[in-house]
């Protein structure tokens, strides 16, 4: 497999972005948490471009700012304070932050810089409200073992994470602020991951590094993966956005084979012999063909006074379904481009014809009105004269690339491992500095501090975990990967149920139960802790465990003890055990006279499914074992 | 410090010269097995001399410690960066004219690299590439007058820029902006609405709170709101424009005299306080907000009186003030002083012999109300009273910034006495209103 990768000359790098769990923001003293509930207040706002330091401006600002989008900002006043509203400068670098980032990068071998300089990084997409993003880079090249192999760490930075989207309301953004500040570190490797498979394992290397300091945040959304990937001949993309550790590997196997089928295309194109100048922003007003159209959007578009441009593209007859990647096709990578510069909903294409209610006829006119050719492809959108025309004017682009071969872009990971187009690539033009916050100097004697007192490192910490609770080395590594190692420690002190338990309980338990779809990743500790409290005091048996913390996924906001009472699973009484077992044993009489104390072992069996958790093994046998011989 | 090496002094400027490099310029630093590489870029003034600041090819900076054992050479001729603004818009010349001056501030501030900080900036150029909306409303001509921050500005550059704008309304501009920092925009702004009466059209002062650099600077939109102000408001006066809440949805206009910088950071840091805004820009529609107001008319001739008095005193009074304070500024020459009392103008009555003094003197003691909002009665306890019967003039609801102004606009266009004390209390551009209206949100 590995030589699959290397002849096309597979090269990719790694960016894995962790929330710190740090007291406060990186740079105000907000509680860094997020809010569910409706705002307290919000406020709106629209970015402009600016010029960096080097007096260029940013080409990904000069797009967003197009969009022409108004942002509306969500918050309350638990997590936002005037800096993330960017009505007060920022206060100093979080402390705490700069002293996980560095235990972490020192424990990758990293070098750490003499004065760290915060910088601002350009985002104009809303996602922070002075359109920049604080950042500062910590330490500098390190590198990780993974699997003998040597894998170069290029930099560690600080930076805040940006508001998150809320949705949208016509040309207003929702963004919500709460997460707006909470800091981030970011460990980026050197493009020196040359298979997928490499590219998981360094993931997962890095994402157990961060964790073994114990203060980063856990759950859904702390950590997001980034990957930079290029092929031979293809173009350097940027992946943003990969949740899901499991995902990354898939990720760069489809956006491979995405690149793969670019450049087919762009050869089958040359086959056809289509030039750059064939590709016209020539629109044709075809909004006759479609005057008694069925189909939905058109004939609302229609009825909105709106025209229908179409654009004809020479050669491209087949090649917008062809699938680039599994659930990717050029005419979705056409679609995207026409709904960031064109805002509109998305675009209609031959090659999907006749769908939507569109019919062969409006086709075969629309042909013939562009004079298309049978290897010809036609492209036509129904909305504003602005909208159409900059919609069809980015299919043109993006189809002429097709002619060169893979654009470079930046692209935002799906949660199938698919990919769709997100901005174009920033340039270097976007940091200049944040003259408001004062460098910080990294004495040498602090540097020496930090490296007395580091973490464990992964595989000590494995070892150490081993010792203690006996568990064996396949659970501790699910255990030490999870997002329970914590959780898990603080049960198998507190309780006296067996670490193994526990930690099968953690991993496996919650890995099936995630499977059938129940959402445990929104578990508090605290409810977990709660069923293994009751556990441990005996109210329940540990055979109840996948129930309740099924039964607990699917009751927000529930508790252990709602579970055992919605569930029935409270332990039964030795009274009431007793009862029962009195009428197993008369149901069953005849086939005890027959057995005789060889029909111990299946009545055990009729008892324990008849009691499903809410008794101990052991309490059946002794009581069972006692009433057949008196009995 | 060093012209070309900004920040840099003593250890670290040595290396630098030796190696031959400047700002700009690809440097190699060797500290043992470390290399660093990246571009030569100015220091703060604040920093040491053991550090050095090169920008790395990812674009972050970083600072490097050179001691003793480090090395540092010059390995590549580095292209010097400069703000290039892109190039101007087509001017169209038959819209209106706005003459835009600058005297600086944030809002007239580029990031300069080369500084490690702000530079002033505001060239017709500079402005289009910051709104360049502004090229479909008017022609712009642009005079930068100075670039200061306003906590440095006094009377000789509100006397300044008084001329300054005169002579850009005699060129038959049709509506003046001036951009200006926010520390003392209130002050100025008070300032010009007393040396230059009868406007015959707008004049728009203008600030911003965020950089202008940054994308959410309120910088544009607040320029924009200048501009369509100058360009199609009805009215002829002072008004300073500033957003009206933290939103960017709208602009209000603030009359010169009855607006103050309340809080340090918001950008809708400036209120009106006794009074109403004058009008509001909102949803591309203009709307004025009160009922009367001084109307445009290209006729009218500007009256420019642009001297003010230097000997002239704003003191808050506190519990334990000195009266020596008093004493001393009666001494000293002082021909006025303005006190921001307590309440409804109060001031304790261990400083009434000082202040008989002053009167005796034939300074002119008056009364303003460090509440700021309210208007004063002087009437109502024997306090004030008291204070009346000493000379003490109350001034109503005008605010002790614009008071201070005013008396010292006054005092430099009279030594008459008790000429003085009628043009201060004559409501002249309404720096006083006679109703004061509830208004349940005061901030």
């Amino acid at each position: 497999m590995s030589s699959r990768y290397s002849k096309i000359g597979l090269k990719a790098g790694l960016e894995i972005h962790q929330q710190l769990d740090t007291k406060e923001k990186l740079f105000c003293s907000c509680e860094p948490n997020l809010f569910k509930e409706e705002p307290e207040f919000t406020f709106i706002r629209k970015l402009r471009p600016a010029q960096s330091e080097l007096g260029q401006i940013d080409s990904a600002a000069i797009f967003e700012f197009q969009k022409e989008t108004e942002i509306l900002y969500e918050a309350n006043n638990d997590t936002a304070c005037l800096v993330e509203m960017d009505e007060e400068p920022p206060h100093d670098l979080n402390r705490e932050a700069v002293e996980i980032s560095l235990l972490s990068s020192l424990m990758m071998k990293m070098k750490p810089v003499d004065e760290v300089h915060v910088m601002r990084k350009t985002v104009i997409d809303g996602s922070n409200t002075t359109g920049f993003q604080r950042t500062c880079v910590l330490a500098l090249n390190g590198e990780i073992d993974i699997k003998g192999k040597k894998v170069a760490i290029s930099q560690v930075s600080l930076e805040e994470d940006a508001a998150r989207k809320t949705g949208k309301n016509g040309k207003l953004m929702h963004y919500r602020i709460d997460r707006l500040g909470i800091a981030l570190i970011e460990v980026t490797t050197a493009p020196v991951i040359y298979t997928p498979e490499e590219a998981q394992e360094t993931a997962a290397a890095i994402g157990r590094i961060l964790r073994s300091t114990r203060r980063v945040r856990r759950g859904l959304g702390t950590i997001r993966q980034d990957v930079n990937i290029s092929i031979r001949d293809g173009a350097l993309i940027e992946i943003k956005g990969v949740q899901e550790l499991e995902l990354v590997s898939q990720v760069i196997e489809k956006e491979v084979q995405r690149q793969l089928s670019l450049l087919q295309i762009r050869e089958e194109l040359k086959k056809r012999g289509v030039n750059e100048t064939d590709i016209t922003d020539n629109f044709v007003d075809v909004t006759h063909v479609f005057k008694n159209t069925k189909c939905k959007v058109i004939a609302n578009a229609l009825k909105q006074k709106n025209p229908v441009l179409a654009v004809k593209l020479k050669g491209f007859d087949g090649l917008l379904k062809k699938e680039l990647s599994v659930g990717m096709r050029l005419g979705a990578e056409l679609a995207g481009m026409a709904r960031f510069w064109g805002r509109v909903g998305g675009i209609f294409h031959t090659d999907e014809m006749p769908a939507y209610e569109v019919t062969k006829e409006e086709i075969t006119k629309l042909g013939s009105l562009l004079k298309k050719n049978p290897l010809d492809a036609i492209v036509f959108v129904a909305d504003s004269p602005e909208n159409a025309s900059d919609a069809l004017k980015a299919v043109v682009e993006r189809a002429k690339f097709a002619l060169k071969g893979v654009p470079e872009e930046t692209r935002a990971a799906n949660d199938d491992g698919t990919t769709k187009y997100l901005r174009p690539r920033p340039g270097a033009a976007r940091m200049y500095p944040e003259t408001d916050v004062p460098p910080i100097q990294l004495t040498k004697s602090y540097i020496e501090e930090l490296n007395g007192r580091l973490p464990e490192l992964p595989e000590q910490l494995m070892k150490r975990l081993i010792e203690k609770y006996k568990v064996n080395q396949k659970i501790t590594k699910q255990i030490l990967d999870s997002e329970y190692l914590e959780l898990f420690e603080a049960v198998a002190s507190e309780t006296k149920i067996s670490p193994t338990i526990i930690a099968v309980a953690l991993t496996e338990t919650m890995k099936s139960l995630k499977r059938e779809g129940k959402h445990v990743g929104l578990l508090s500790d605290e409810q977990i802790r709660g069923m293994f409290r009751l556990i441990d005091l005996g109210k329940t048996a540990k055979e109840s465990i996948p129930e309740i913390l099924g039964w607990l996924a699917d009751n927000e906001d529930s508790t252990a003890k709602d579970a055992l009472e919605s569930l029935g699973l409270s332990m039964m009484s030795r009274k009431d055990l007793e009862k029962l077992v009195d009428e197993v044993i008369e149901k069953n009489s005849e086939f005890i006279e027959l057995r005789g104390t060889g029909a111990f072992g299946p009545l055990m069996g009729i008892v324990m499914k008849k009691t499903r958790g809410r008794v101990k093994a052991k309490l059946v046998n002794e009581i069972l074992k006692g009433k057949l011989e008196t009995g | 410090m060093s012209e070309d090496f900004p920040g840099y002094r003593g250890h670290a400027l040595k290396l630098l010269k030796s190696a031959g490099a400047e700002i700009g310029d690809m440097i190699r630093i060797k500290k043992g097995e470390e290399v660093w590489d990246g571009i030569l870029i100015p220091r703060s003034e604040s920093g040491d001399e053991y550090h050095v600041v090169i920008k790395m090819k990812s674009g972050y900076n970083v600072g490097i410690s050179i001691d003793s054992k480090a090395t540092l050479v010059k390995i590549g001729e580095g292209v010097k960066p400069k703000f290039t603004p892109p190039p101007l818009p087509e001017q169209n010349n038959s819209l209106p004219r706005v003459a835009i001056v600058s005297t600086g501030g944030t809002i007239a501030s580029r990031v300069d690299y080369r500084t490690g900080g702000v530079r002033a900036a505001l060239s017709a150029s500079e402005l289009y590439s910051v709104v360049p909306e502004l090229s479909k409303i008017a022609v712009v001509e642009t005079e930068i007058l100075f670039s200061i921050f306003s906590e440095n500005i006094t009377a000789k550059h509100w006397t300044a820029t008084a001329k300054a704008v005169a002579k850009h309304i005699e060129n038959g501009v049709d509506g003046v902006v001036v951009a200006h920092g926010t520390d003392t925009l209130g002050y100025t702004a008070a300032a010009l609405s007393f040396a230059l009466q009868d406007l015959p059209v707008p004049l728009v002062m203008v600030a911003s709170q965020r950089s202008a650099d940054r994308p959410s600077s309120d910088a544009a939109t607040n320029l924009l709101g200048a501009v369509k102000a100058a360009v199609f408001a009805p009215f002829a006066e002072v008004v300073i424009a500033m957003h009206e809440s933290v939103s960017d949805t709208s602009i209000v206009f603030h009359r010169g005299t009855k607006a103050r910088k309340c809080h340090t950071s918001r950008r809708d840091t400036f209120k009106s306080i006794n009074a109403s805004p004058l009008a509001r820009w909102e949803d591309e529609k203009f709307r004025v907000l009160t009922k009367g107001y001084k109307k445009r008319d290209d006729s009218r001739k500007l009256i420019l009186q642009p001297n003010f008095e230097d000997r002239v005193a704003l003191i808050k009074a506190y519990p334990d003030i000195k009266p020596e304070l008093i004493d001393w500024y009666v001494e000293e020459g002082c021909r006025g002083i303005i006190l921001e009392g307590t309440g409804l103008g109060h001031v304790g009555d261990y400083l009434f012999s000082a202040i008989r003094n002053a009167v005796e003197k034939d300074v002119i003691v008056s009364m303003t109300s460090q509440c700021l909002w309210g208007r004063l009665n002087m009437n109502v306890y024997d306090q004030g009273r008291d204070l009346l019967a000493l000379g003490v003039i109350s001034l109503d609801d005008m605010l002790p910034e614009t008071a201070y102004v005013k008396l010292r606009w006054v005092l430099g266009q009279t030594s008459d006495l008790e000429e003085a004390k009628n043009l201060l209390q004559e409501n002249m551009v309404n720096e006083y209103s006679s109703r004061t209206l509830y208004d349940a949100n005061i901030i």
